[in-house]
């Protein structure tokens, strides 16, 4: 999932205190699941604010929301046409960064602010701890360090580790931070394929990541099927069909 | 009569391939752009070794540039052994420097990955450990990036130099790293990628590093890439204390710390005298070190590193009989 934190509340606070009316978006996907901003953590901030503005004698019109999704346009239209409906003049997204971005995109001359900071691509290791295992870096070689990543988990993401700051298990730059390549070369001992870690990986190809500008990925039999069917639920439905026929 | 062709035009390769143990020495560079710094310690180790290592950003602390350092010692004579790290430079910027180093007329160059920019801040310093790290390659790609453009006169990306820059090329190893069995194919990996010399991190534990190097031997990789065991000087029971907790691969026997113990204590309550004392013992360990690590099948010579104690070397290399070095008539033509 994405995983995010939610921002202090006086951060928070000082985005929105200058607008009379305002609503809380919530995610219900991966910020919900992070317990970072779903319909709780909405509750949360909104009382929070709510409490914060009343000491100040402001007068700020709160209202709640949670988007099934914030980075599907059936979910997100929903709230833009809430937003218009009901006057509102600054939105504030519990959503990940892609949640503000698409909100944003939509909704013209409204503010929308981050309530939360999106942190990675991660899983719960244990409940209340979260840890990046994906950097998005859009080529994959899992294949290759026995499904361990060294992009996302080697402080340095270098390709033929480990290098020489290995301690115990850890990373040089913290006790906290295990070394992903020692968790690469601990997994392959186990599987007996550690012999495969002889072989030099190349300088990769960085330009499948964010260094090779912003990315978009496009489906082809998506988008004719959508062109032809004109909704875009319908083509979704359909690729489903396509893809489970497959 | 030279032993066989060299691939550079390097000083140190001659040295190692008329069959010497070979000595380098680290220098490391000011935190500003102070020129006479750099001047005055080759002033001092001029003669010394057989080429001296320019850090670079060593710790991720900003420093006057390795390339700028290694042509200061040049002007005083000396060879600089180019240390270029990763972590600050794309592979663009990398072969660049290469080219303008080669260019500037240094022929040494360690490819380290170098140290994560969080370290940096440390004890007073502040460092930048807000800075954003490039990582774009790692040392192994960094080794081969530099081979290919010396032997097959190729950028990394593919399009060709006409004229090759003619680099010693060395790496880092560091042998009593965890996981400890994965370093000897770390070794394997980085003489493959053509390192022409290692140096290694610091070593302490001799009888480990009998044990990795005898691994080492057994697999042949002594004879592909000359190892300079690393040995750091250490000026007192707080450094060698530190280095046993905190540097990664760089443990330090029970022995060593209580021999500096014993150094510090003798001296009672006189603080001037416990410095002198461990500085005296410091030096001490060092030269065992040096004879020890001499002795070691499969090492052809020694990496020293004096942190900010680059005056004390001159007096180590003497008691370790290291001085004079050999010296090779310059090149004609």
């Amino acid at each position: 999932m994405i995983v995010a934190e939610r921002k202090p509340l006086n951060e928070i606070k000082s985005f929105v205190e200058n607008y009379k009316k305002i609503l809380i978006v919530g995610c219900g996907t991966c910020t919900t699941v992070c317990l970072a901003g779903g319909e709780t953590e909405v509750k949360v901030v909104a009382s929070g604010l709510r409490i914060g503005f009343l000491k100040e004698d402001k007068e700020i019109e709160i209202l709640e929301d949670c988007a099934t999704r914030q980075c599907e346009p059936e979910f997100v239209t929903e709230i833009v046409e809430r937003v218009k409906k009901e006057g509102v003049e600054a939105v504030l997204s519990l959503g990940c960064g892609v949640g503000v971005n698409f909100m944003a995109d939509k909704l013209e001359t409204i503010p929308v602010f981050p309530g939360v900071n999106t942190e990675f691509f991660g899983a719960a290791v244990e409940p209340g701890v979260w840890v990046e295992m994906c950097a998005g870096c859009g080529n994959c070689i899992l294949h290759l360090t026995g499904g361990i990543c060294p992009i996302a988990r080697c402080s340095k993401s270098i390709l033929n580790g480990p290098c020489g700051g290995s301690k115990d298990g850890k990373c040089e730059i913290s006790p906290d931070v295990d070394c992903g390549w020692n968790l690469i070369v601990e997994r392959m001992k186990k599987m007996g394929t550690l012999q495969r870690l002889e072989e030099i990986l190349p300088p990769r190809d960085w330009s499948t990541s964010h260094h090779g500008g912003p990315r978009r990925v496009i489906r082809e039999e998506i988008v004719s099927l959508s062109q032809e069917g004109g909704e875009s639920t319908k083509a979704k439905e359909a690729a489903k069909e396509k893809e489970s026929g497959r | 009569m030279e032993p066989k062709i060299l691939k550079s035009e390097s000083n140190l390769e001659r040295v190692l391939s008329n069959g010497h143990f070979a000595v380098t020495v680290e220098i490391g560079p000011p935190m500003d752009c102070n020129a006479e710094i750099v001047l005055e310690k080759a002033r001092l180790l001029k003669g010394l070794a057989d080429a001296f290592n320019i850090t670079d950003n060593q710790t991720g602390v900003v420093r006057l540039s390795s390339i700028a350092s290694a042509v200061l010692i040049i002007s005083e004579g000396l060879e600089p052994v180019m240390q270029m790290t990763c972590r600050d430079r794309n592979r663009l910027a990398i072969q660049s420097d290469i080219l303008g180093a080669a260019a500037l007329g240094i022929r040494n160059c360690l490819c380290i990955v170098g140290d994560h920019q969080s370290f940096g801040a440390a004890g007073k310093m502040k460092g930048h450990p807000g800075a954003k790290n490039v990582y774009d390659i790692d040392s192994i790609q960094l080794v081969s990036a530099l081979k290919g453009m010396r032997d097959e006169g190729v950028q990394q990306g593919g399009d060709s130099l006409e004229k090759r820059p003619p680099f010693f090329i060395g790496a880092a190893w560091t042998p009593l790293g965890d996981p400890i069995e994965i370093r000897p194919l770390r070794l394997k990996k980085k003489i493959e990628a053509g390192a022409d010399f290692i140096q290694t991190q610091g070593v302490f534990d001799i009888g480990e590093f009998k044990k990795q190097m005898k691994i080492i031997v057994d697999m042949g990789l002594h004879e592909c890439t000359a190892i300079l065991a690393g040995i750091i000087v250490p000026k007192n029971l707080g450094m060698l204390k530190y280095m046993n907790s905190s540097v990664a691969g760089v443990s330090i026997p029970e022995s060593l710390i209580k021999r500096m113990e014993q150094a510090r204590l003798k001296a009672g309550d006189d603080k001037k005298q416990a410095k002198k004392n461990q500085a005296e013992e410091g030096i001490r360990i060092t030269v065992e070190l040096i004879k020890q690590v001499q002795e070691i099948p499969g090492i052809r010579g020694v990496h020293i590193q004096a942190i900010e104690w680059e005056h004390r070397v001159p007096e180590i290399l003497r008691r370790a009989g290291l001085i004079p070095r050999p010296v090779f008539p310059k090149k004609g033509g």
